[in-house]
């Protein structure tokens, strides 16, 4: 009679103290990890290496999603703004829509999937096949050469990317309203520029797209390093790693969106 | 080459289309004008109501705009508004007697400072105040003022 109620209290209490614990360490891997970031300055060549893999192999992808969003967003505009015959705002709400939410957002997602996933399972497996700790062995600091580079490196390529997705976004943009649908064009680029604020719209957009870059890579490092050490733990910490990172970006876009605008 | 020659030049790639976009959205985008403001000298005036006028809203002089509006807030002796705004340089030869009223854009568009300039041979200067002002219209009082004439005159 007892014994069921306390074994469900006993099971919410497990699963309460394990997602505890798991944020813990997530913290203290941060806290460790951050003296070691300089050494991605010393080491370039392993800097290098990972924003060719992180950013350079994402390029496709991100711009191809950022010419479609762009023209997608200008056709839908379009369709509004016509009805009340101010169809040359059809480049401000593509831009201003672009820089402040869905440059970021959508860029940071994107990469989630893309390169954050990679980074887990390849961390995933380095730790599987031991080699972080052969590294350990050798007296050579995992944290210096393996997770430094990559956290640094997502710092520099997310908001990279996110301006690159944004222009992507604008030229669709442009093509569709000005192209296809006939605004005019000295319209559309003078409506746009009068409107969009560099330091409100602009500066506000990338400093989110650096704080989405600290987040996808303490949550994609972090699962990679803690992931259990076989083939099933390291898919589940892919997983966790897309899964984590996609909610966090869109509670944290809204937690600075509150803050900003 | 080698792969690595390569990695290095895809990424040299990578960063530069990365500012080729901060450029495209600083300066065709945005309103981006460098860090440092243009070079400008600060004068004031006082309104009794300034409306809806927000700081950095236009300065305008014949449409062009002239100057920014840098800091509103009430005067503490006269109980006015004090609408302080910087005039770039490059205007320097504005008359003393120079007016300043707020106007609006369009019928429903943000509000500006629009200058109307003096004939006299004085310009204003650093710190000059310009004491020939008009109000912001606020368009409940015209509504009202509408009805008081029209209630009057159905008398």
């Amino acid at each position: 009679m007892k014994q069921p109620v306390l074994n469900a209290l006993g099971h919410i209490g497990r699963q309460t103290l394990g997602i505890l614990a798991q944020w813990g360490r997530a913290g203290l891997f941060l806290l460790h990890l951050l003296p070691a970031l300089p050494y991605s300055v010393y080491r370039l060549e392993l800097l290098i290496k990972q924003v060719y893999f992180t950013g350079v192999l994402s390029l496709p992808i991100i711009l191809t999603a950022g010419l479609f969003v762009g023209m997608v967003l200008s056709l839908q505009g379009y369709n509004v703004l016509v009805d009340f015959n101010s169809e040359e705002a059809v480049g401000t709400m593509t831009a201003l829509s672009l820089l402040r939410e869905l440059g970021p957002v959508v860029a940071a997602l994107l990469f989630a999937g893309r390169a954050g996933s990679a980074m887990t399972a390849e961390i995933g497996l380095m730790k599987s096949t031991e080699q972080l700790s052969a590294l350990e062995m050798m007296a050579v600091d995992p944290r210096k050469f393996v997770f430094a580079p990559r956290f640094s490196a997502t710092l520099i390529v997310m908001p990279l990317l996110s301006l690159m997705f944004i222009a992507m976004g604008i030229l669709g943009g442009y093509m569709v309203a000005v192209g296809w649908l006939g605004v005019d064009e000295g319209a559309f680029w003078s409506q746009m520029h009068a409107s969009v604020d560099w330091r409100e719209d602009a500066v506000n957009g990338i400093i989110k797209s650096v704080a989405f870059g600290v987040l996808i890579a303490v949550i994609a490092l972090f699962q990679g390093e803690d992931a259990v050490p076989t083939s099933e733990g390291v898919s589940g910490a892919t997983t966790r790693t897309v899964v984590q990172s996609s909610l966090g970006i869109l509670a944290l876009d809204f937690v600075l969106t509150a803050v900003m605008f | 080459m080698t792969r690595k020659q390569w990695i290095e030049i895809w990424v040299g790639m990578f960063v530069l289309m990365g500012i080729i976009a901060l450029a495209v959205v600083a300066f065709k985008v945005s309103n981006f004008q460098g860090l440092q403001e243009r070079s400008s000298y600060q004068v004031h005036a006082l309104f009794d109501n300034i409306g809806g006028l927000k700081e950095r809203a236009p300065v305008k002089l014949s449409g062009v705009v002239i100057g920014r509006v840098n800091e509103i807030k009430v005067d503490p002796d006269t109980y006015f508004a004090k609408v302080s705004m910087s005039i770039y340089d490059d205007f320097d030869q504005l008359p003393i007697d120079t007016s300043a009223s707020i106007l609006t854009s369009g019928l429903l568009g943000d509000q500006y400072i629009g200058l109307n300039v003096g004939a006299d041979d004085l310009f204003l200067k650093e710190g000059d105040r310009i004491e020939l002002v008009q109000s912001a219209i606020v368009l409940e009082d015209l509504i009202g003022q509408f009805l008081t004439k029209f209630a009057d005159s159905g008398e």
